[in-house]
C-alpha cells in the first residue's frame, strides 16, 4: 500500500494544474474567468508552487493559448464550452469540468485522486 | 438533528459554496388553502414550462423546477444550497447579478445572456428576477425565471428572412410578390428585363438572380450601356481583334465572351445606341458573337439580364429603341416599385440602415427622434432606397448624440417638407421647374408616372389659358415649340 502511495506521489509531482478563479472558488465559467491559479510541484497536502495570474480580459481563446504556452497538464474548471473542451483534450490536456467548490478543496480532492467531473465540493 | 434535504456538505473542506437552508426532507413543502386539499409545491413548479428557481437571500438555490434542471443539467441533489452563479453559470450572474439590485420596491428585472450547461452547451437565455416577500412585505428571497431563447432566436431569424431575399429588404406586398417570383425566375435561362426608377435596386436584383441561378459559379459581368461612347461600347461588348482599329494592339475578348457560362447584365439598356441594338439582337438570335475585325465567331452561352429606368415602350414609339429587341429582352419583366409605393418598407429600411451603417462606422446604435422619424416617413424619396441610405449615412456621420434629431437630417428634407417630389423621381432636375400658376408643386397619386403628370399639367395649363397655347406655354415656363412637341407626343389636340 505504501509502495502505491509513493508511486502516486511521485506521479503527481510534475503535474502543472490551472484553475480559472472566481474569488476563491473555481470560476463558474471558463470563458469569463479573469483570474487563474497555476499550481506546480503539488504535494500530498495540496500545497505547492502557486501562482495567481490576472488576465487582461476574459477570453476562452486566450485562456487556451495560455494553457498551451504554460505547459499545463490538467485544467480544473466548471462551465466550459464543448469546442474548448474538445480542443484541450485533443491537445492531451486533462480537463476536469463542472467542478463546483473552492479552488483549495478542488486541489485537495485532485491530490487525493477523488476529483471527478461534475463534483460539487 | 433534523435530516435536511440535499445535505451533502463536505465537512472536511469546509466549502463555503453550499449552505443548508430548507425543509424537512420527510415533509416536502406544500400549498395550503388553495384547494380543499394541500397541493405539492414541487409538483406545481414542475408543471411550469419555463425554468424557475427560488433563491435564498444570500443567493443560494432553494429549489429549481424540472425545466431548469433539464436546461442546466443539474439534479436536485447537486444544486441544493449551492450559490446560484455556480449552477446557472450565466454571464448575467457573473457580470452584474440582477438580484443585487432588487429591493422591496423593485419591479421584476429582465436580462438576456447565456449559460453553459453541464453538457457544455452555450444556451442563450432570458432571466427575469423578482423579489419574494413575506406577508409583511419584507424580502425573504428571490424568484428567477430562466427561458431558453434559442428557439425564439431561430424564429426571429426565419421571420427576418421573410422580409428579405439575399440582401433585398422589404415586407410590402409589392416586394413580397418579387421575392416569391425571384427563386423560380432564377432557375430559368430566359432573358429578364428589370425596370424601375433609379435607386430601386435593379442591380441588386440582377445579382440576386445570378447568384440564385445554376450559373452562380459562372461569371456575372456587368456593363453600363449608357456610360461609354458607341464605338467603345461595341468593342467592350463584342471584343476586337488585333489591328481592327488604331490602338487595337492586341486581341481583346468582349464582355459577352467573358460572361460565357454566366450572366451578362446590361444596365441602362434604354441608352444603348441603335446600331448596337441591332448587333445585340443578332447575338440574342444566334448566340454567336463576332469581335470587331474578326472573321471567326464565338458561341457564348450567356444569360441576359437587362435593366433600365426608362420607359422602353415610349422609346420604341419615338424610334429610339428597337421593338424587336424589346420583345426579345422582355421575356420576363420585373418592375421594381418606387420606395414611396412600398408601404411599411421605409421604417424597415431605416432600421436596417441604422443598424448596419452605425456598425460599419463603429458607432453605437442610434435611434431616431419622433420628429426626424416623421419627416423620414413622409418624405417621397425620389432617389428611392439609395437616397434613403444616403440620408441615414449622412445623419449617422453628423450625429454626435445617441439620437438622430431633425438638425442631423439633410436640410433639403426639412425644406421639401410635405411637398411631393415625385416629379424629381421621374425626370431630370431641370423639369422640376414645372409649377402651376399658383406656384404650388403638383401633387400626384401613388401610381402616376411622369408622363401622366406632365400630361395633366399641360391640360390644366391649357384650360386655365382658355385654350391659348402661347399663354399655356408661358405658364408652364416652356417655349411654344416645346409645348407643341409635347402636345404631339401626348396626342393632345
Amino acid at each position: 500500500m505504501a509502495k502505491i502511495e509513493t508511486i502516486r506521489y511521485t506521479l503527481i509531482m510534475p503535474i502543472k494544474i490551472l484553475i480559472p478563479l472566481y474569488e476563491n472558488d473555481v470560476a463558474p465559467r471558463f470563458d469569463l474567468a479573469t483570474e487563474v491559479l497555476i499550481v506546480s510541484g503539488i504535494d500530498k497536502t495540496g500545497s505547492g508552487d502557486k501562482r495567481m495570474m490576472v488576465l487582461p480580459r476574459a477570453s476562452a481563446d486566450q485562456l487556451c493559448h495560455l494553457i498551451i504556452t504554460e505547459g499545463i497538464q490538467t485544467v480544473i474548471c466548471s462551465g466550459i464550452e464543448d469546442d474548448y473542451y474538445q480542443y484541450l483534450t485533443w491537445k492531451r490536456i486533462e480537463v476536469i469540468d463542472s467542478v463546483v467548490g473552492s479552488s483549495q478543496s478542488a486541489l485537495n480532492h485532485y491530490v487525493e485522486g477523488t476529483l471527478k467531473p461534475g463534483d460539487i465540493l | 438533528m433534523k435530516k435536511v434535504a440535499g445535505d451533502n456538505t463536505n465537512a472536511n473542506t469546509g466549502s463555503s459554496i453550499r449552505v443548508i437552508p430548507g425543509w424537512d426532507a420527510a415533509i416536502p413543502p406544500h400549498i395550503d388553502n388553495l384547494f380543499n386539499v394541500p397541493i405539492g409545491f414541487f409538483e406545481l413548479l414542475d408543471e411550469i414550462a419555463i425554468g424557475v428557481v427560488i433563491l435564498s437571500l444570500d443567493r443560494k438555490i432553494v429549489v429549481m423546477n424540472q425545466t431548469l434542471k433539464a436546461l442546466t443539467g443539474f439534479s436536485q441533489k447537486e444544486f441544493f444550497g449551492v450559490a446560484c452563479a455556480h449552477i446557472l453559470r450565466s454571464n448575467v450572474c457573473l457580470h452584474d447579478c440582477p438580484v443585487l439590485h432588487i429591493n422591496e420596491k423593485s419591479s421584476p428585472k429582465c436580462n438576456e445572456g447565456n449559460l453553459i450547461n453541464k453538457n457544455r452547451q452555450l444556451i442563450p437565455i432570458r432571466i427575469t428576477s423578482a423579489p419574494l416577500k413575506n406577508i409583511n412585505g419584507k424580502i425573504i428571497g428571490f424568484l428567477e425565471t430562466v427561458e431558453d431563447i434559442n428557439l425564439l432566436r431561430k424564429i426571429d431569424e426565419t421571420a427576418s428572412h421573410a422580409y428579405n431575399f439575399n440582401n433585398i429588404i422589404g415586407r410590402s406586398p409589392e416586394m413580397e410578390k418579387i421575392f416569391q417570383i425571384l427563386p423560380s425566375l432564377a432557375q430559368t435561362d430566359s432573358s429578364v428585363l428589370i425596370t424601375g426608377e433609379t435607386g430601386t435596386g435593379k442591380d441588386m436584383v440582377a445579382e440576386t438572380i445570378h447568384h440564385a441561378s445554376n450559373r452562380a459559379k459562372g461569371p456575372f459581368v456587368k456593363i453600363n450601356c449608357g456610360a461609354l461612347p458607341e464605338t467603345l461600347l461595341e468593342s467592350e461588348l463584342f471584343g476586337h481583334r488585333k489591328g481592327a482599329f488604331t490602338g487595337a494592339v492586341e486581341n481583346k475578348p468582349g464582355r459577352i465572351q467573358l460572361a460565357h457560362n454566366g450572366t451578362l447584365y446590361l444596365t441602362e439598356i434604354g441608352d444603348l445606341p441603335l446600331s448596337l441594338q441591332i448587333k445585340l439582337l443578332t447575338f440574342l438570335d444566334d448566340k454567336e458573337i463576332f469581335p470587331l475585325g474578326g472573321i471567326k465567331g464565338f458561341t457564348a452561352d450567356v444569360r441576359i439580364i437587362a435593366a433600365t429606368h426608362r420607359n422602353l415602350e415610349q422609346r420604341v414609339n419615338s424610334n429610339r429603341f428597337r421593338k424587336d429587341l424589346l420583345f426579345r429582352l422582355n421575356v420576363i419583366r420585373l418592375h421594381l416599385p418606387p420606395l414611396r409605393d412600398r408601404q411599411g418598407d421605409i421604417q424597415l429600411l431605416l432600421d436596417h440602415f441604422l443598424n448596419t451603417l452605425s456598425t460599419q462606422m463603429g458607432k453605437k446604435k442610434l435611434d431616431l427622434s419622433r420628429k426626424a422619424l416623421k419627416i423620414l416617413l413622409t418624405y417621397n424619396y425620389p432617389g428611392n432606397v439609395r437616397e434613403l441610405r444616403n440620408i441615414v449615412e449622412y445623419a449617422i456621420n453628423i450625429c454626435g448624440d445617441r439620437q438622430i434629431k431633425l438638425k442631423h437630417l439633410p436640410s433639403y428634407l426639412i425644406e421639401a417638407g410635405p411637398f411631393d417630389m415625385t416629379a424629381a423621381a421621374q425626370d431630370p432636375p431641370s423639369r422640376l421647374a414645372f409649377k402651376t400658376e399658383d406656384s404650388r408643386f403638383i401633387r400626384t397619386g401613388p401610381h402616376q408616372n411622369w408622363s401622366d403628370i406632365e400630361k395633366r399639367m399641360i391640360m390644366e395649363a391649357l384650360i386655365k389659358a382658355g385654350g391659348r397655347k402661347n399663354k399655356a406655354a408661358v405658364s408652364l415656363g416652356w417655349a411654344r415649340s416645346t409645348l407643341w412637341r409635347k402636345l404631339k407626343q401626348y396626342g393632345i389636340r
